[in-house]
């Protein structure tokens, strides 16, 4: 046990920490994008373990053929709208439920992005381009500051959308679908629309991180939902915490991203843990598990059968006295 | 205002299931009537509802709305024409979104919805305005999620929706049946002063037979998928609920009337 504790190097923890928060600005680009379908369409989209891969390959490639990196994010943006659209068309236009429409084009976005990048992984030749988002550890400060304008900049783009009249007909689908088309909204349009910016944003950060960590893989996106997921209720639990009733939807969006940036840095400390890292999927499908359920629990709680039996119980004891 | 001819609608056709839910119903309502619409459980008056507001496409038969043949448009492409309050006060609001932004998503109703911001300043004066007029304190919670408001407070402000922009129809199935009786007279009392200020050609579906003679200017009667009854005018006065029960029994061919019937 002494020689555990020994073994754990504080400096080493503090090292990692940058590198943690760069890392869950990234996600948080990703975390955006699953907010925009799981809080704002109420849909559990499956495409963006796909998709982020996507992002990623694309722009990998794009890279390696000689593009300027800004523009091959945009390209990466722009293969998660497709891949998104084509969820929201097999869901809508051809009545596959959601789930499962994510699924069939996660699993078709697997062979694509072997067929872009030919192999299982492409690394880019850090050499030969300059790269402004990079985990190189000289300007690994630079890269938080860039990416952070990033997430500032795009939530705030996505504040104004969602508060136009377009984005708000997006938000009444997600949240009453016999309403909105009663008030003559096209909600198979909306869910498309939705799904194609949410994968849009998923790919994006797919691109970023494959620059970040200088490779692309077709396993980059596995198990992204989850931490999707994960960084989305971190962040309500703590903006929930910090702000309570002042918090308005702009700081709701900014704390999907600090939720990204707390798991990120709860990662990062519980590797230096020791813990195994082959086993973290597994902690955080489990943490995300539990906070998912709270909700559920609370109110079982206050109203179960099991209570309700309990009470019966005791007052047939008293009445029998 | 609505002319409705000879439409048809079979639910599960060719199944064991199959249920013919309308056979040939025909409909005129000039503008402005306010037509109030009864029938046993099962007898089509969701259905006849449902096939004016294009919730799925009818078998047989044309609907026109305004001189407009919408036979073959989509629900939400009829909404510029319609508007509805469902029986489920959860159905006509959305839960998680502020009062206001439901109210500016229906002043949108049917229009094409643009980058624009959601809602203006000029139009929560509006809002404020309409909503004192249903005298249930609302005006000052314009902010507030509706999912907290009560179900009577959700009706009220369905029916505030589906009047903000004026339709041309004005489609209302039980909406009162899911509140208790305090609360559905009232609301009952808010549909009748928006009907009238609007002067809307107005449907309107209820199980009290009090209530249809009370309300309207027209009185229709569904069994199994037909218009059997059609009164109006000094005919729809002077029914009481007694004739209006033996008229049912006489379509029906039975003494027990549904339960629900005779809640009157
Ligand atoms: N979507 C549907 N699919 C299958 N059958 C349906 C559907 N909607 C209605 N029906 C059937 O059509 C018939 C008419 O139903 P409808 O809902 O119009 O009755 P109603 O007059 O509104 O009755 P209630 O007073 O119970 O509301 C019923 O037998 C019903 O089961
Ligand atoms: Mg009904």
């Amino acid at each position: 046990m002494l020689e555990y504790f020994a073994s754990l190097n504080g400096a080493a923890l503090l090292r990692a920490c940058p590198g943690g928060i760069a890392q869950g600005l990234i996600w948080g680009i990703m975390a955006l994008g699953v907010y925009m379908t799981f809080r704002m369409l109420d849909l559990a989209d499956l495409t963006v373990d796909g998709s982020f891969a996507t992002g990623g390959a694309a722009c990998v490639m794009l890279i390696a053929n000689g593009w300027n990196p800004e523009l091959a994010l945009l390209i990466a943006f722009l293969t998660g709208l497709v891949a998104g659209a084509v969820t929201g068309l097999l869901h809508t236009k051809l009545g596959i439920p959601a789930i499962l429409a994510g699924i069939l084009t996660q699993i078709s976005l697997y062979s694509i992005n072997l067929n872009i990048m030919g192999k299982a992984n492409q690394a880019i030749n850090v050499n030969a381009t300059v790269l402004r988002i990079t985990s190189n550890a000289n300007l690994l400060w630079r890269t938080i500051v860039i990416v952070a304008v990033c997430c500032v900049a795009l939530i705030s783009v996505l504040y104004w959308y969602l508060g136009t009249e377009h984005g708000s007909a997006l938000r009444a689908t997600g949240s009453n679908g016999a309403m909105s088309r009663a008030l003559g909204i096209n909600t198979d349009t909306m869910k498309i629309v939705g799904l194609a910016l949410g994968n849009g944003l998923v790919a994006l950060s797919g691109g970023m991180l494959s620059q970040y960590q200088g490779f692309a893989d077709v396993n980059m996106g596995r198990g992204a939902i989850v931490i999707g997921l994960a960084a989305v209720i971190i962040g309500e639990v703590l903006a929930e915490a910090i702000i309570g009733k002042r918090l308005n939807f702009w700081l709701r969006l900014l704390f999907v991203v600090i939720g990204s940036i707390v798991y990120y840095l709860v990662y990062v400390f519980v590797l230096w843990l020791k813990f195994p890292a082959n086993d973290m999927k597994l902690l955080t499908a489990i943490v995300v598990a539990i906070f998912l359920a709270v909700p559920y629990l609370q109110k079982m709680r206050k109203s179960s059968f099991h209570h309700a039996g309990v009470r019966a119980r005791a007052q047939q004891k008293g009445g029998d006295r | 205002m609505l002319r409705v001819e000879s439409i048809s609608k079979t639910f599960n056709p060719g199944t064991i299931n199959e249920k013919k839910a309308l056979c040939g119903v025909s409909l005129h309502l000039a503008p402005g009537d306010f037509v109030t619409v009864i029938g046993g459980n099962g007898a089509g008056k969701s259905t006849l509802l449902n096939a004016v507001a294009g919730t799925w496409p009818v078998d047989d038969g044309r609907i026109l709305i305004d001189n407009v043949d919408v036979t073959g448009l989509p629900d939400f492409r009829r909404a510029k024409y319609i508007g509805r309050v469902f029986q489920d006060p959860m159905m006509g609001t959305a839960a998680n979104m502020q009062l206001v932004e439901n109210l500016a998503l229906a002043l949108r109703r049917g229009k094409t919805r643009t980058l624009r911001w959601g809602v203006t300043k000029a139009e929560s004066e509006q809002y404020r305005e309409r909503l004192a007029q249903l005298g249930l304190g609302l005006e000052d919670r314009l902010t507030v999620r509706v999912g907290l408001l009560s179900g009577g407070q959700r009706q009220a402000v369905t029916l505030l929706m589906a009047s903000l922009m004026q339709p041309k129809l004005l489609l209302l199935d039980e909406h009162t049946a899911a509140l208790d009786p305090k609360t559905a007279a009232k609301v009952l009392e808010i549909s009748d002063q928006i009907v009238s200020e609007n002067n809307l050609t107005t449907l309107m579906v209820t199980h009290n037979m009090k209530d249809a003679i009370r309300h309207g200017n027209r009185l229709i009667m569904l069994h199994e998928g037909r218009i059997v009854l059609d009164i109006s005018g000094e005919e729809k006065k002077n029914m009481t609920v007694p004739q209006l029960l033996e008229m049912f029994h006489t379509v029906s061919g039975s003494d027990d009337a549904n339960d629900k019937m005779l809640l009157s």
